[in-house]
């Protein structure tokens, strides 16, 4: 696959390979399943190894049953049950060998086997004074629909056990047998909140399968636009984290800033999420940004560094978000966090620097790190990221020139290509497979929220009440991307 | 804490006056869904139905069907359309009662009109319980902005409420997975009369992109019966607000025959 150094790898060698990249530094960041040709299946592994810049892959062609790498890389464990849910694969060993993304009622969809030791059951409590509360998949306020099952003493959590999916609406077969050019408006609606990143890192998979180069300008603009959409979802999420503190100034102030960031996005593009932009090959349509945009940005810029240092100097905040919800760096590398939430527990990774992609190689980036993996950390790496993507926009529209936009792309049949993004919470790939007749035949989605959920819960077990909402803030996730 | 009062204070109200008074509803440049004018097709050319990613637009008698409750406000027939009969627009606000309202028609013409007698006492007091049943978090996103000090929904005596048992209005995003069918009619039927429902985002209207696959419903067609249907992907909060005051017949229904009239 292009973007990725590819081979093919016999079930049995599977086991010593992940082992041996382990070893290396390296981790398995996804795995999927798809079908070549009626009939076939193969399953693809695609991993980062330390200091290289293309990714590898591994490809395990026409077996029905592997042997589960979760024992090695825990973090796979989701995609195992996934691809079990999906494909109706089997994996051997596997240490929670249940349906994960498909609820009873999906049973007679796909191709979907029932697991061998069927439905996953929370332990029985018959201990006094132990509460059980399921919560969900309706909550209180505006949120996304998911149901979380707390077992608690008092305030004291001893577990908690989320079960999502019950949004997954089938995202990745929306692209199955559409053109590679226009399905860029399906990406686009994965994760409204990340409407840039996948839309890029898709592109990016399939300019990389139709070997096209973008030109200059729309590299540029796609990094104005993916730093725009990194700074206004982390206004946002500064703003909500206060409103679990219950600083009400702070929440407000924190909207606010994410509403002008909106207006701006819309001024900008004609969109608050900044879609219907991005195509492969390009840009559908060149923007102006003027001297206004640069002016605007520098405004808001003030604003939030007002706001931050407000932020910074307020106990009752700061109180409530240092020492809550500790991701220690081994389970962070475990379970395959990312993003933001990954660089809080010193997993320094960010693929913008690791995996240069766009306009990205050159331009100042700053990737801000923090050891202490707490809910603090985790909005620290925020704040700062948000002061580094202002910078970012800056140097953009100072470098940019007149130039094309686009360029033709369209990919030959029967290729594949690899693509990713960092998002605002963490790396978002792709990876697309183009059909004989030119049309998309699979396209696999891995989104950051997927692996930040498989993280979560490990910060909640044995804490309390009072701090869950805090530390569910402070992780900024996305149902949706997680579901799809 | 002090440090917050004062700069609360310093920092002055935020809110608009739209739609009050003030003309800033916070979209200017924000595109609506493309414009469709007949006169300007050429013989034949179905183009714009060719890369429509929803069937908003379908080949019909040598022209085209067009139903804005399928749109994602993708411009893509824009883009498409060889000869302009297919415009990008402003038209955002597209709120309407009837489902029919939102299919383009010679006339334009406003295919019925809704009973309105039950909704009088909650003209300033309309508590809404949301139900997410399978949104691209998009349509969440706008509609945790409307309680942002720049739209501060509540100052029109519209509020969201956590229990389907305080709720007049159920508001539903997405379109309806399999797994969210139950849990949304079990918040309907917690529902105490009169009682109504609101269809937000082309998700819930129609379906959207992912609508009838596997995993996924067409909309709330056929499950809840709709009292308001507001197509857009999403619709911005400006777009909610108004939907919600037409509603309480505190603003026209602007929409009909697929177009915004005045």
């Amino acid at each position: 696959m292009i973007g990725t150094q590819a081979q093919t790898i016999a079930p049995d060698e599977l086991q010593p390979a992940a082992e041996a990249l382990l070893a290396a530094g390296g981790r398995v960041r996804f795995a999927y399943a798809w079908s070549p040709a009626e009939g076939q299946v193969e399953v693809r592994y695609v991993a980062s190894v330390p200091d290289r810049r293309d990714f590898e892959m591994w490809v395990v062609k026409g077996v029905r049953e592997l042997p589960s790498l979760a024992a090695v890389f825990p973090s796979l464990g989701w995609y195992e049950r996934e691809i079990m849910d999906l494909n109706g694969l089997r994996f051997t060993d596997h240490p929670e060998p249940y349906p994960l993304v498909l609820k009873d009622s999906g049973e007679e969809l796909v191709n979907a086997i029932p697991a061998a030791s069927g439905r996953p059951r929370l332990p029985a409590i018959d201990a006094i004074d132990v509460q059980q509360l399921p919560f969900g998949p309706i909550r209180a306020d505006v949120v996304e629909s998911a149901e979380f099952t707390f077992v608690y003493v008092g305030e004291h959590i001893i577990h908690y056990h989320p079960r999502l999916f019950f949004k997954h609406r089938g995202m990745e077969s929306c692209f199955e047998g559409a053109d590679p050019g226009r399905a860029v408006v399906t990406a686009e609606r994965v994760s409204a909140v990340g409407s840039v990143s996948h839309a890029l890192a898709y592109c990016e998979a399939v300019e990389r399968a139709a070997g096209c180069a973008v030109p200059v300008r729309a590299n540029a603009l796609r990094v104005l636009l993916a730093e725009m959409e990194r700074i206004y979802n982390h206004l946002h999420y500064l703003g909500h984290l206060c409103h679990t503190t219950t600083l009400k100034v702070g929440e407000a102030q924190g909207k606010l800033l994410e509403e002008k960031a909106k207006q701006l996005n819309a001024r900008l593009t004609g969109s608050r999420f900044l879609r219907s932009l991005l195509v492969p090959g390009g840009l559908r349509r060149d923007l102006d940004p003027g001297e206004w945009l640069g002016d605007a940005l520098e405004r808001l810029r003030e604003e939030f560094g007002t706001y931050a240092g407000k932020l910074e100097n307020s106990e009752s905040h700061l109180d409530r978000l240092i020492t809550t919800g500790p991701l220690p760096h081994r389970v962070a590398f475990d379970q395959g966090a990312t993003g933001p939430v990954a660089r809080a527990s010193g997993v320094d990774r960010d693929v913008r620097r690791d995996h240069p992609y766009a306009h990205y190689d050159g331009l100042p980036l700053t990737v801000p790190n923090f050891e202490d993996g707490d809910a603090y950390a985790r909005s620290r790496v925020r704040i700062a990221e948000v002061e580094a993507s202002f910078v970012l926009c800056q140097r953009v529209l100072l470098l940019l020139e007149p130039g094309p936009i686009r360029v033709g792309c369209k990919p030959e049949p029967n290729v594949e290509g690899f693509g990713w993004a960092e998002g605002p919470r963490g790396g978002v790939y792709y990876a697309v497979h183009v059909s004989a007749d030119g049309r998309l035949a699979r396209v696999k989605i891995k989104s950051p929220s997927f692996s930040n959920w498989r993280a979560f819960p490990f910060t909640v077990h044995d804490t309390n009440m009072m701090d869950y909402a805090i530390n569910e803030a402070s992780f900024g996730l996305t149902i949706a991307g997680c579901d799809r | 804490m002090a440090l917050w009062t004062l700069f609360g204070l310093a920092s002055g109200k935020a809110t608009t006056a739209w739609p009050g008074t003030g003309d800033d509803s916070g979209q200017t440049s924000v595109l609506g869904m493309p414009r469709y004018n007949p006169a300007a097709c050429r013989d034949g050319c179905a183009e714009c139905a060719a890369v429509c990613p929803t069937h908003a637009i379908d080949p019909r008698d040598g022209g085209v069907a067009v139903d804005y409750g399928r749109c994602v406000v993708c411009q893509l027939c824009v883009e498409a359309c060889p000869s302009d009969a297919m415009t990008t627009s402003e038209d955002w606000a597209f709120g309407v009662a009837s489902r029919q309202d939102l299919v383009w028609s010679e006339t334009g013409a406003r295919s019925q009109k809704p009973a309105t007698s039950e909704r009088k006492a909650f003209r300033r007091s309309l508590h809404i319980r949301h139900v997410d049943a399978g949104s691209c978090n998009g349509c969440e996103s706008e509609l945790q902005a409307l309680n942002n000090p720049f739209y501060n929904l509540h100052r029109l005596g519209i509020f969201f409420t956590a229990s389907p048992r305080f709720a007049d209005l159920l508001l539903v995003t997405g379109p309806v997975t399999h797994a969210m069918l139950e849990p949304l009619k079990a918040a309907y039927e917690a529902m105490a009369d009169p009682r109504w429902v609101m269809a937000v985002g082309t998700c819930a209207v129609s379906g959207g992109i992912s609508g009838g696959n596997y995993a996924s419903g067409t909309g709330l067609e056929g499950v809840l019966p709709v009292d308001l249907y507001l197509p857009g992907c999403p619709p911005n909060p400006a777009a909610i607000m108004e939907a919600l005051l037409m509603f309480l017949n505190r603003a026209p229904q602007r929409v009909s025959g697929g177009r915004i009239h005045g």
